[in-house]
C-alpha cells in the first residue's frame, strides 16, 4: 500500500511538473528572445535556449522611447488607485455592514448590481463624463471612473459584516462613537481585507488596457500596456527588443505576486465565492 | 448574499456617520456608474458623433444592429470563443486543482507557476503569443514542423487565428480556475470520503459522485465569471490579430470599440453596449436557473 501510494505521488508530480513547464514556457521564451538578436531568432534551427546575451535589446529601446515615463505613469495610476480604493471601500464597507442609515439596503443592492455591468457597456458614456470633467490625458481620468467598481465594496462589506457586533457594542458602552469604533476596532482587524484590496487593485490597474486606451491618447500620458502596443507597431519584426520591454513591464507585477502570493490565493478564496 | 437585518436606528448620529462614511463611494458610483448607465440608455436611442448634440432617433440603432452582418459575425465569434475557452479553462483548472490539492513535493511553487499567467497583463500575454504564433519564425510552427506536421497560418487562416486566441485565453485563465477550485476542495471534509472508501468506491467514482457535486457552487461561480469575462475579451485580440483575418477574430467588444472610438458612431456603440449588457445578464440568469434546478433535483 505504501509503495503504491508513493508511485501515485510520483506520477502526480511528473504530470504537474510537465504541465507547469508547458504553462511557463511562453514566459521562458520571452526571456530567451529578449536576449537574442534578430539574426539568431530567424534561423530555422534557432536554439531553444539563450546563445547570446544581447543587452542592447534592453538599452536601445530605453533610450529611444519614453519607457521610463510610461512606467512612472503606470505606477502613479496604480498606486493612487490602490490608496483611494482602500480608503473608500473600508469606509463604505463599514457603513453598509454596521451602521444604519436611510436607503442603505437599496443603495447597496444598486451598487452590487453593477457587478454585472462590464466597463465596455458604458465606456462611451463614461468617456463623455471624463471629457466633460476635463480629465482626458490625465491620470485622474483613468483613476476616478475605475473607483466605481463594486467588487471592492462587496468584499469590504462581507468582511466587515463578519466582525462581531459585541466588539463594537463594547466600544460603544465605553462611550466611543461610530467613527471611533471604526478606527479603534474595525481598522486593526482589517489587515487581510486591505491586503486583498491592495493586491487585486494594483494588478488590475497595472495591467489595464482598454480604459487607458480611451482616456490617454497622448503618447506622453501612456501607461505601460499602451506603450507596449505602440512599440509593437514600431518594432515590427524586432522581437528581441519587444520582448525585452514586455519583460520589464511585467517584472513589477511578478515581484508583487512573489511577495504576496499567499494573499492572491486567500483573496480568491475569501471573496465569499467558495 | 446576506443583507443585514434592520436594527432600530439608535442615533441620528449613527445615520450621519453612516452617510458620511459611505458618501465617497456613493459619489463615485453616482458620477461614474449610474449617470453613465443612464447616458448609455439615452445615447443608444440617438445618433451621436461625440460632437454637437445627440439626435434622438428611437430604436433605429437596434434595428441597424439586427441587420448588421458584422455584428452577427462578432456575436458568433464571441459565442464560439466562449463555448470553447470556458470549458477548457474550467476543466483544466479542476484537473490542476485535483492534482495539487493533496500533499506533493514543491506544491506551493507549482501552484504559483500555474497562476503566473493570470497576473501578467493581457497585452504582454498577447505580445508573447503573437511571437510564438508568428507564421515564419514562431515556435509553434517550428514545433509542428519538427513533428512532421504542416505549418499553420496563425495570422492568415481564420479558424487557426481564432484557435490561437482561444489558446491564450485559456493560458491566462487556467490558474484562476485552479485557485478557486482549490479553495472549494478545502471546504470538503475528509469524513465525506471515509464512508465511500469503506464501501470500496473507486477514485473515479468518488470524483463523480462526491467531489463534483459538492463543488457545484464553485463551478457555478467560475463558469459565470468566465463567461462574463470572455464576453469582454479585447486586449489579447487587439495585440494578436487586430480582429483579422477577414473579421475571423472580431469580438463584440472590439466591434463596439471600433464603432465608438474609431468610427465615432457613439450612439451605435452605446446600443452595442446595451446589447452586450442584455446578453451578459441573460447568460448569468440562465446559468443561475440551471444551477438551481440541479440543486432541486
Amino acid at each position: 500500500m505504501r509503495a503504491r501510494e508513493r508511485r501515485v505521488t510520483g506520477w502526480r508530480l511528473t504530470a504537474a511538473v510537465t504541465l507547469a513547464a508547458v504553462v511557463v514556457f511562453p514566459l521562458y521564451w520571452m526571456a530567451v528572445t529578449a536576449l537574442s538578436s534578430p539574426g539568431v531568432l530567424t534561423r530555422p534551427d534557432a536554439a531553444l535556449w539563450p546563445t547570446e546575451l544581447r543587452w542592447e535589446n534592453f538599452t536601445r529601446p530605453l533610450q529611444q522611447f519614453p519607457f521610463a515615463r510610461w512606467a512612472l505613469n503606470s505606477a502613479t495610476i496604480a498606486v493612487v488607485s490602490v490608496a483611494l480604493t482602500v480608503v473608500i471601500n473600508l469606509a463604505a464597507g463599514y457603513a453598509f455592514a454596521k451602521l444604519d442609515f436611510p436607503l442603505k439596503n437599496t443603495l447597496f443592492l444598486a451598487i452590487v448590481g453593477t457587478l454585472m455591468v462590464p466597463i465596455q457597456v458604458i465606456m462611451v458614456a463614461q468617456f463623455q463624463v471624463v471629457i466633460d470633467l476635463g480629465l482626458v490625458n490625465t491620470p485622474t481620468g483613468v483613476v476616478l471612473p475605475r473607483l466605481a467598481e463594486a467588487f471592492g465594496l462587496f468584499m469590504a462589506r462581507q468582511f466587515m459584516d463578519a466582525v462581531p457586533d459585541e466588539l463594537l457594542e463594547a466600544a460603544r458602552v465605553d462611550g466611543a462613537g461610530a467613527l471611533r469604533a471604526f478606527v479603534a476596532i474595525v481598522l486593526p482587524l482589517s489587515k487581510p481585507l486591505v491586503a486583498v484590496l491592495v493586491i487585486f487593485t494594483f494588478m488590475w490597474r497595472w495591467n489595464e488596457f482598454i480604459w487607458p486606451l480611451i482616456v490617454l491618447p497622448d503618447p506622453d500620458a501612456f501607461t505601460l500596456p499602451l506603450g507596449l502596443r505602440f512599440l509593437q507597431q514600431q518594432f515590427g519584426n524586432d522581437y528581441g527588443s519587444l520582448m525585452a520591454m514586455s519583460l520589464l513591464s511585467i517584472l513589477p507585477m511578478l515581484v508583487v505576486f512573489a511577495a504576496f502570493q499567499r494573499y492572491f490565493v486567500e483573496g480568491v478564496a475569501r471573496s465569499g465565492l467558495r | 448574499m446576506v443583507i443585514v437585518g434592520r436594527r432600530p436606528a439608535r442615533h441620528r448620529g449613527e445615520a450621519l456617520a453612516g452617510l458620511a462614511l459611505a458618501s465617497p463611494a456613493l459619489l463615485v458610483f453616482t458620477v461614474f456608474m449610474f449617470v453613465p448607465l443612464g447616458m448609455t440608455a439615452y445615447y443608444s436611442l440617438t445618433r451621436y458623433t461625440g460632437f454637437g448634440e445627440p439626435r434622438f432617433q428611437g430604436l433605429d440603432n437596434f434595428g441597424q444592429i439586427g441587420s448588421d452582418p458584422l455584428f452577427w459575425r462578432a456575436l458568433v465569434n464571441t459565442g464560439v470563443f466562449t463555448v470553447i475557452s470556458v470549458p477548457l479553462s474550467v476543466l483544466g483548472g479542476l484537473g490542476l486543482a485535483l492534482l495539487l490539492n493533496r500533499h506533493l513535493p514543491g506544491r506551493g511553487l507549482l501552484r504559483a507557476l500555474f497562476y503566473v499567467p493570470v497576473v501578467i497583463s493581457a497585452v504582454s500575454a498577447g505580445i508573447i503569443a503573437r511571437w510564438i504564433f508568428n507564421e515564419n519564425f514562431g515556435v509553434a510552427n517550428r514545433l509542428l514542423t519538427g513533428l512532421g506536421l504542416p505549418e499553420v497560418g496563425w495570422q492568415t487562416d481564420g479558424p487557426a487565428a481564432l484557435a490561437s486566441v482561444i489558446a491564450v485565453q485559456v493560458w491566462t485563465s487556467l490558474g484562476f480556475a485552479m485557485v478557486v477550485y482549490l479553495a472549494g476542495l478545502q471546504g470538503i471534509g475528509a469524513e465525506v470520503y471515509e464512508a465511500a472508501v469503506l464501501d470500496g468506491a473507486s477514485r473515479w467514482r468518488m470524483l463523480r459522485s462526491i467531489t463534483w457535486p459538492l463543488l457545484g457552487p464553485t463551478s457555478f461561480f467560475i463558469v459565470v465569471y468566465m463567461v462574463i469575462t470572455s464576453f469582454q475579451v479585447f486586449d489579447i485580440v487587439v495585440i494578436m490579430t487586430g480582429g483579422g483575418p477577414q473579421n475571423a477574430t472580431t469580438f463584440l467588444v472590439n466591434y463596439a470599440y471600433d464603432a465608438g472610438f474609431e468610427q465615432r458612431r457613439q450612439g451605435y456603440a452605446a446600443a452595442l453596449g446595451a446589447v452586450l449588457f442584455v446578453i451578459v445578464m441573460a447568460l448569468t440568469l440562465l446559468q443561475w436557473r440551471a444551477g438551481r434546478r440541479r440543486d432541486v433535483a
